[in-house]
């Protein structure tokens, strides 16, 4: 799914469950590749997780609020609170085991 | 069962593919980075029969020439690959196994660290290894480059359109970065460059306020928001290794003119191997893919005897 500043604090910080959170942007090239890993990675975690992205350079005010200064960067939020974080291309199974583990 | 596994999806792996298409081999490339390296470039001007193109753009045209084609792509992390008589198994990280005849390691580099103090811990929080990634979150701010090659360069150049000021930071006589990029520098104006003996630490307490390197033992300190490390790579080996490649004194795959290891069936290609007088470019990667692919068919289609 697609996060937005909009709807950040509904859908990611106030969730029930687990959220991954993606902050990519357009022009760069791993955030491409780090895409379809996390749409696949989306698929496979069902209902019991969050999983989505939000495009730093349309949502400046989530990305600033968090301090974004490297992209791709990868936070998990649980409970309103982030419980880990990744910068750079992460692998699949690396993410869903980070996430299963909060599940 | 395949003809060819192809683990690696840079250049020389999406090169290798495109000759293997053509050949009909019956082959897959599974690679844990889609593009490879190359996707990080801002502006690759090198490229024959390309005059100026994004290195995003390049790998999007080498992927879908590879999937036109017929060549599979498979996103995967390879961390095993076993030799049992005549066949390789090739495990991923998910789980997943093939088997193949033989196989086209275009494993690639990784980035280089600097290993000094602050390194990790600033890494998202003013340490970057993607300029193009990341120029846009230092508007208005002051930055370092280190490195002296043609990444160094280009992250400089990019990096001026974004930041108040650009200071580009290499070790003595590591300088080898095209001329052509100096003259791009002087245009730009923002660019200041120097040499450095060694880089003792980045600073700073919830972010990166500054650099503190030595030059001739003079100590000095920059005072930066941005740090952006860009020193070249390492071969990335460790599965090639386990299947009993050999390797030269600095990790790099030893390869004939066939591309051929010393493991029969196994090839390598790319900026991972001793081939191309280690030059290390995006189209020696893709010749070394192309040589690959060729001597794979030799072998397997026409019996040649070499391996």
């Amino acid at each position: 799914m697609e996060f937005t500043d909009q709807n950040f604090e509904q859908e990611v910080l106030s969730s029930e469950v687990p959220v991954l959170v993606d902050f990519w942007a357009p022009w760069c090239g791993p955030c491409q590749m780090m895409g379809p890993i996390v749409e696949e990675l989306a698929k496979e975690v069902g209902e019991k997780a969050k999983v989505g992205k939000i495009n730093v350079d349309e949502n400046g005010e989530t990305s600033s609020k968090f301090g974004i200064m490297s992209i791709p960067a990868i936070k998990i939020f649980k409970g309103g609170q982030i419980v880990k974080e990744f910068v750079g291309v992460q692998s699949k199974d690396v993410l869903k085991k980070e996430l299963e583990a909060l599940m | 069962m395949y003809d060819l596994i192809i683990v690696g999806a840079g250049p020389a792996g999406l090169g290798a593919s495109i000759y293997a298409s053509r050949y009909k081999l019956n082959h897959v490339v599974i690679g844990a980075e889609i593009g490879g390296q190359v996707v990080e470039a801002w502006e690759i001007e090198n490229y024959a029969g390309i005059e100026s193109i994004s290195g995003k753009d390049l790998m999007e045209k080498f992927i879908n020439q590879t999937k036109e084609l017929g060549g599979m792509i498979v996103e995967g992390n390879v961390n095993k690959i076993i030799k049992e008589g005549e066949i390789f198994s090739v495990s991923t990280e998910d789980g997943k196994k093939y088997e193949t005849k033989s196989i086209i390691l275009a494993l690639g580099m990784k980035a280089r660290k600097m290993n000094i103090p602050g390194e990790n811990k600033f890494l998202g929080k003013g340490i970057s290894y993607c300029a193009t990634c990341d120029a846009m979150f230092f508007r208005g701010k002051d930055v370092a480059v280190v490195g002296g090659g043609d990444a160094a360069a280009t992250a400089a150049i990019h990096l001026a359109e974004f930041a108040n000021s650009v200071h580009l930071l290499y070790k003595e006589g590591t300088k080898t970065f095209e001329p052509a990029w100096d003259e791009q520098m002087a245009k730009l104006g923002k660019i200041a460059a120097s040499t450095f003996t060694n880089i003792a630490s980045i600073v700073g307490s919830e972010k990166v306020e500054g650099l503190e390197y030595d030059l001739n033992g003079e100590k000095k300190e920059l005072s930066v928001q941005g740090v952006f490390i860009e020193i070249g790579s390492v071969p990335g080996v460790v599965v090639a290794k386990e299947l009993g490649v050999s390797v030269d004194e600095q990790g790099y795959i030893v390869v004939d003119q066939a591309q051929a290891t010393n493991v029969e069936g196994v090839y390598a290609a790319g900026d991972a191997t001793t081939g191309s007088n280690k030059f290390r470019q995006i189209i020696t990667a893709v010749a070394e893919g192309a040589v690959s692919a060729g001597s794979v068919y030799k072998k397997l289609k026409l019996g040649a005897s070499k391996k």
